[in-house]
């Protein structure tokens, strides 16, 4: 399912004296099947335009088109909530939302209230407690009795049995440990190539945003400052120095390299195991030359 | 969702009211809420309507904000005219459909009543409006300090408004957090047949519940790890001042009750 986003604006409490523009003139488009991510500090509006996602909020100005469904700011947008089955948002700190008895029941919530039968439900509950990593031992637990990263993973399967086409990610892995961190991470890559799904992650890592996604967009004060592809991205380190931002470890490793050894590669390269490999294969030139 | 509403909060700006002991303000409500009870006629209803818009004049909080965040109120305003309307049976029948009578004095008294409980409405919001829940704790425990002498807890009772001031909008936050992770697992809040709405709010209040709890323990061992040991011998880094205006203020509030002793019938 396709989403674009076409000069959208957002106001916080208009017409009062806390009013605030969270974002401006910010167009993204999201083809099926992509990989967005969308990077940028606290407040750069990443979280709102986030919400406009499934509809949560509406533009105060422009278009948000979520599949064939047109939503525009200044005027009554009546049941939305086909737009939100098949967006999933998994917030940030989803744990927060668990609230019934048993896990089971707290993953077959979601579903059953976009009308999914119980038995339905039930059955994708198995489903997405596997792909979470999750054994169904714990469907019968009480979700408070689980340690965090466990009720993280039930949050998550409570999102992913809703069987949404896109999933959006509000900083998924915020306060987990670099183990759990790159498994929620690894699991959603997975997900996102075997269910085909498009996939948002929100962020402030460099590192998840250049070795997962295909596409980056740059959030500055709430406006769009830079998109492309992870290479276009990261091709101008110096831009996102400038702006603040991180660059990922390979690609500053390789520029203090490129400075000290004298030497220049031909691109920027995103993973340890292709810069390693081109820089074996200078070297080898270098030898025979 | 929650951005609209206005109690508790406070709107910075410049102006002669925010300026004002807390002292001043909390005594000057407290008399308001007496003295309203003086008026009983048009005259004296006008004084008090003229005194509340006033102080919101003073206050330089726009009214259109004001109007906005008082709406849903205005709603139990608007209910408390019916109530009156409805069931005061005194006076001449002006309306006469059988079943319903409408007397004279029950217009009267849905117009006073509604009115008194708006300026009300309007004074109290306007004391949360223009002080910071620090200052009127502060103001507020300075105030009841002489009921210490009966060992009436008055540290701690500040403290717990304090806290409870602190987290208005910490518990708004969440509240909007949490609804919206729900909608997006399909919940209708503002929609739908009223059972489904009332069942709607459980998988809010139970998450609001949890992290309420936490937070309170955490906040415990915060204070508790920082020293924390109630009120005796503690000082304070802000210190309460009694101005001219405040003097001036109290004054005028006076003036006020004194127009309207003289004008109530």
């Amino acid at each position: 399912m396709d989403i674009s986003l076409s000069h959208v604006d957002y106001r916080y409490q208009a017409n009062t004296p806390f009013e605030r523009l969270a974002i401006q003139d910010v167009s993204i488009e999201i083809p099926s099947g992509t990989y967005l991510a969308i990077i940028g500090h606290t407040g750069s509006g990443k979280s709102t335009v986030l919400q406009h996602l499934n509809a949560l909020l509406i533009p105060s100005e422009g278009t948000v088109t979520i599949g064939d469904r047109e939503i525009k700011a200044h005027q009554k947008n009546k049941d939305l909530r086909p737009v939100r089955q098949r967006v999933g948002i998994v917030f940030q700190f989803p744990e927060h939302q668990l609230f019934e008895e048993t896990v089971e029941k707290d993953i077959i919530f979601g579903p059953m209230n976009f009308g999914v039968s119980e038995a339905e439900a039930k059955k994708r509950a198995r489903i997405a407690l596997k792909q979470v990593g999750l054994t169904e031992e714990i469907l019968d637990k009480s979700p408070f009795d689980l340690s965090g990263g466990q009720m993280r993973r039930v949050a998550i399967a409570g999102v992913l049995a809703m069987d949404p086409d896109v999933i959006v990610l509000d900083e998924p892995t915020a306060g987990l440990d670099p183990r759990g961190r790159k498994e929620i991470m690894d699991m959603f890559y997975a997900l996102h190539n075997e269910r085909k799904l498009s996939t948002i992650l929100v962020t402030h890592s460099m590192e998840d945003a250049a070795r997962y996604a295909d596409q980056i967009v740059i959030m500055q004060q709430g406006k769009v400052v830079k998109k492309g592809s992870p290479e276009e991205i990261f091709s101008a380190p110096q831009d996102l120095m400038q702006m603040g931002l991180d660059v990922p470890e390979v690609v500053r490793f390789q520029l203090k390299l490129e400075e000290k050894g004298n030497i220049k590669l031909e691109k920027i390269f995103l993973s340890i195991e292709q810069l390693s490999a081109a820089v074996a294969e200078q070297l080898r030139r270098g030898v025979t030359s | 969702m929650m951005e609209k509403m206005i109690f508790g909060r406070y709107v910075p700006a410049d102006s002669m009211i925010h300026k004002m002991d807390p002292r001043s303000k909390l005594t000057i409500i407290f008399l308001f809420v007496c003295i309203i009870f003086i008026a009983n006629n048009w005259l004296t209803y006008t004084i008090i309507g003229v005194y509340t818009f006033l102080m919101i004049g003073l206050s330089r909080i726009p009214i259109r904000f004001l109007y906005g965040g008082l709406k849903p109120v205005l709603w139990l305003v608007a209910f408390t005219f019916l109530l009156q309307l409805f069931f005061t049976r005194e006076g001449t029948v002006v309306v006469d459909w059988g079943f319903v009578k409408i007397y004279a004095e029950g217009i009267k008294m849905g117009f006073y009543i509604s009115f008194r409980f708006f300026f009300l409405i309007l004074m109290t919001s306007l004391l949360t409006l223009t002080t910071t829940p620090i200052e009127i704790t502060d103001g507020l425990e300075s105030l009841l300090n002489p009921l210490k002498k009966l060992r009436f807890p008055v540290h701690e009772m500040a403290l717990m408004m304090s806290i409870s001031l602190r987290f208005i909008p910490t518990l708004m936050q969440e509240t909007d957090k949490i609804m919206k992770a729900q909608i997006a697992r399909g919940v209708e809040f503002a929609s739908g047949p009223l059972m489904e709405r009332i069942k709607a709010i459980i998988p809010l209040l139970i998450p609001l519940f949890v992290s309420s709890f936490k937070r309170a323990e955490e906040l415990a061992i915060a204070m508790e790890a920082r020293g924390y040991r109630g009120g005796e011998g503690r000082t304070k880094y802000r210190q309460l001042s009694w101005k001219t205006v405040d003097t001036l203020q109290l004054a005028f509030l006076a003036v006020v009750t004194i127009m309207l002793i003289y004008f109530r019938s």
